[in-house]
């Protein structure tokens, strides 16, 4: 199979659905001529040109209410929001007005709204350019959150966002973007609330997504060669989540960990420990264990960030800290 | 004037449609049958009933937390309004949204709004999709003084204006946020010089006087259908009510009886009344019986929502996504 980079499966998957659906667009900053800041590739405005990939003034919070305004009177809006930091702007478009308009209506329009954004920082971008703030999303009702970790995963789940009839953010994380992986030429899509086992073991379940689903693997394979077995699940989506193979895995393994990037307190791994703990508790033969980034905003010296944010050393001393107790 | 008495009839008969929901409300809320927020817009028909005069069914509108007159206005139905401020089953949002949230897609009305100002970036994304989709449709989106403070504001009227968009923006000045005299809060006395800001067309007027809305709000929509871009039309009016039903016992801290009494005086019915009455449009006998209508549609909406059953429970649950 050929291989393409992650943002190149991203740019993909909008061209293909701006093909398939008329009603598709891109909106937002720097997405036309410079082809979206973190991707750089104008290719999408070659093809669709200033009408379907409508560079916006640095307006956020309009950004969303104009896609909103679009995705209920009959488009299908796909809004750019440069990276996560800047979602704070757009956050009463999102909180107040995106996830709820359905709902509150009584249930009789939809809002066929993908909202993409960056996250997790490039290294030295330092503390308003590498939040990881996919769980504030989770915590609303009404948005579904994609966060892949894999080009191709990156291409079908952002495929089946753009033909949802509901709200969904999209989370892409910079360090990926340049990374290849095998996407094929035909066409697929992956349906949300389906996590994938990149990788099967019997010793403990690690639970991860977005970046840190990479660094899992590779502290799996480093304590693989101890004997221990890891099983690594990818989520994917978030809002669904996929809380039947999270609870078969630790039925397996009566171990869990969860990693991610964002900081610990408050983060999706909290929710996942509680849903272990309400639904499985007696499947567990050790306390579940959370490894996230520690509670400060991320720091610019690359000596502060690595202290900060998880890598392949915490993580397997965290594995062998649970199985070799 | 005499040329259209139809409409005029019209105007008239919706500005008392809408002044007498409110009143209606009020009574409900009174007596707790209505438990819920409620922002009256007693006071302030001119101006929605004035704008959407001017817009086809197929027009958009966006309103506020104040937003039984623009509904009712835009052809909302005063049953399912009634009901979804009780909490019903048959209410328009099936009690999930209450008087800040009442839409009726079908009738172009994207939603009242409980977040000040809110509406505008929805309203202009509205008129990004009228463009793309290439239809002559435009937008009405209405605010108030407080809402033209607002970031939303700033940044919608820029967008709709760089990129020409069919939007009539309506602010309903009547002088208060909340509390907040808009002397108190706003950098300029005429909210409509904004406009310059952003260079686009505007104008104040009387937003008592629902002609002078209709002329205003009709030259703005030409524009917008012609693909000239948006306006910005500042109807300086007068809340009669407190912010909200139940607020009476602070009115007075913030604004005076003589003032409030001043612009009651100012009434935009009573006022279009008499017009009509001098142009021989509405004599006695006719305007009883338009009030005789108003009243038994008004009665039929209140035993609708009263004899409707309130939703069950576990409804609660349902209509979150989409399938």
């Amino acid at each position: 199979m050929r291989e393409i980079t992650f943002s190149s499966a991203i740019v993909e998957a909008l061209k293909e659905e701006m093909r398939r659906d008329h009603r598709v667009f891109v909106m937002g900053e720097d997405v036309g001529r410079f082809g979206m800041i973190y991707i750089a590739k104008p290719e999408l405005w070659k093809e669709f040109g200033d009408e379907r990939v409508r560079d916006t003034p640095i307006s956020e919070n309009s950004i969303i209410g104009f896609a909103l305004g679009a995705a209920i009177t009959g488009l299908r809006p796909v809004a750019d929001i440069m990276f996560c930091n800047l979602m704070t702007l757009a956050m009463e478009q999102i909180v107040n007005q995106v996830a709820k308009v359905r709902y509150m209506f009584g249930g009789k329009i939809k809002v066929p709204l993908v909202i993409r954004s960056s996250l997790g920082g490039l290294r030295l971008a330092a503390a308003q350019h590498s939040e990881h703030l996919e769980a504030w999303f989770t915590h609303v009702p009404g948005l579904k959150v994609a966060i892949p970790s894999t080009p191709y995963d990156a291409k079908g789940l952002l495929k089946t966002a753009i033909r949802d009839d509901n709200p969904v953010i999209f989370f892409e994380h910079q360090l990926l973007m340049p990374t290849s992986g095998p996407v094929p030429e035909e066409e697929y899509v992956i349906p949300f609330g389906k996590a994938d086992i990149k990788r099967e073991g019997r010793d403990i379940t690690i639970i991860s997504y977005a970046l840190m689903v990479h660094r899992v693997l590779k502290s799996a394979e480093a304590v693989a060669n101890e004997g221990i077995q890891a099983e690594v699940i990818d989520l994917r989506t978030l809002s669904p989540l996929d809380k039947e193979t999270i609870l078969k895995s630790v039925e397996k393994t009566g171990r869990l960990l969860i990693v991610h990037q964002s900081c610990t307190t408050g983060g999706f791994g909290a929710e996942i420990a509680a849903l272990v703990a309400e639904e499985g508790f007696e499947l567990l033969t050790t306390p579940i264990q959370r490894l996230g980034a520690l509670d400060v905003p991320v720091p610019y010296s690359p000596v502060l960030e690595d202290y900060v944010v998880p890598n392949e050393q915490k993580i397997a001393e965290k594995i062998r800290g649970m199985v070799n107790q | 004037m005499k040329g259209q008495p139809k409409m005029m009839l019209q105007l008239y008969r919706t500005m008392l449609m809408i002044r007498r929901f409110e009143e209606k409300a009020m009574d409900l809320k009174a007596r707790q049958i209505i438990a819920g927020l409620l922002h009256l817009y007693i006071g302030e028909e001119a101006v929605a009933t004035g704008v959407c005069a001017s817009l086809r069914k197929d027009d958009y509108i966006s309103s506020t937390h104040r937003g039984h007159g623009h509904c009712i206005a835009k052809g909302g139905d005063v049953s399912l309004m009634m009901a979804e401020l009780l909490g019903r089953q048959t209410g328009y949002c099936q009690g999930k949204g209450g008087s800040m949230h009442i839409a009726d897609i079908d009738l172009g009305i994207l939603g009242a709004n409980g977040i000040v100002a809110a509406g505008m970036p929805i309203s202009g994304g509205a008129a990004l999709s009228i463009k793309m989709r290439g239809t002559d449709q435009v937008v009405a989106c209405f605010f108030g003084d407080g809402g033209s403070n607002t970031g939303a504001f700033h940044e919608s009227l820029n967008m709709a204006a760089v990129w020409k968009l069919p939007v009539i923006y309506v602010c309903e000045n009547n002088g208060y946020a909340i509390s907040v005299a808009q002397s108190r809060a706003c950098s300029v006395r005429d909210i409509y010089l904004r406009k310059d800001a952003y260079g686009i067309q505007g104008c104040a007027v009387d937003g008592n006087d629902v002609l002078a809305v209709y002329e205003a709000a009709k030259e703005a929509v030409a524009r917008a259908r012609h693909g000239e871009g948006p306006t910005l039309i500042e109807c300086k009016t007068y809340r009669w009510r407190g912010h909200y039903e139940g607020e009476a016992d602070r009115t007075y801290t913030y604004r005076t009886k003589q003032e409030i009494e001043e612009w009651m005086e100012k009434c935009p019915i009573k006022r279009f009344q008499k017009r009509l009455a001098e142009a021989e449009i509405l004599d006695q006998k006719g305007l009883n019986q338009i009030e005789k209508e108003v009243q038994e549609e008004l009665e039929k909406a209140v035993q609708f929502a009263q004899n409707s059953p309130f939703p069950e429970p576990q409804e609660a649950l349902k209509g979150l996504y989409a399938e």
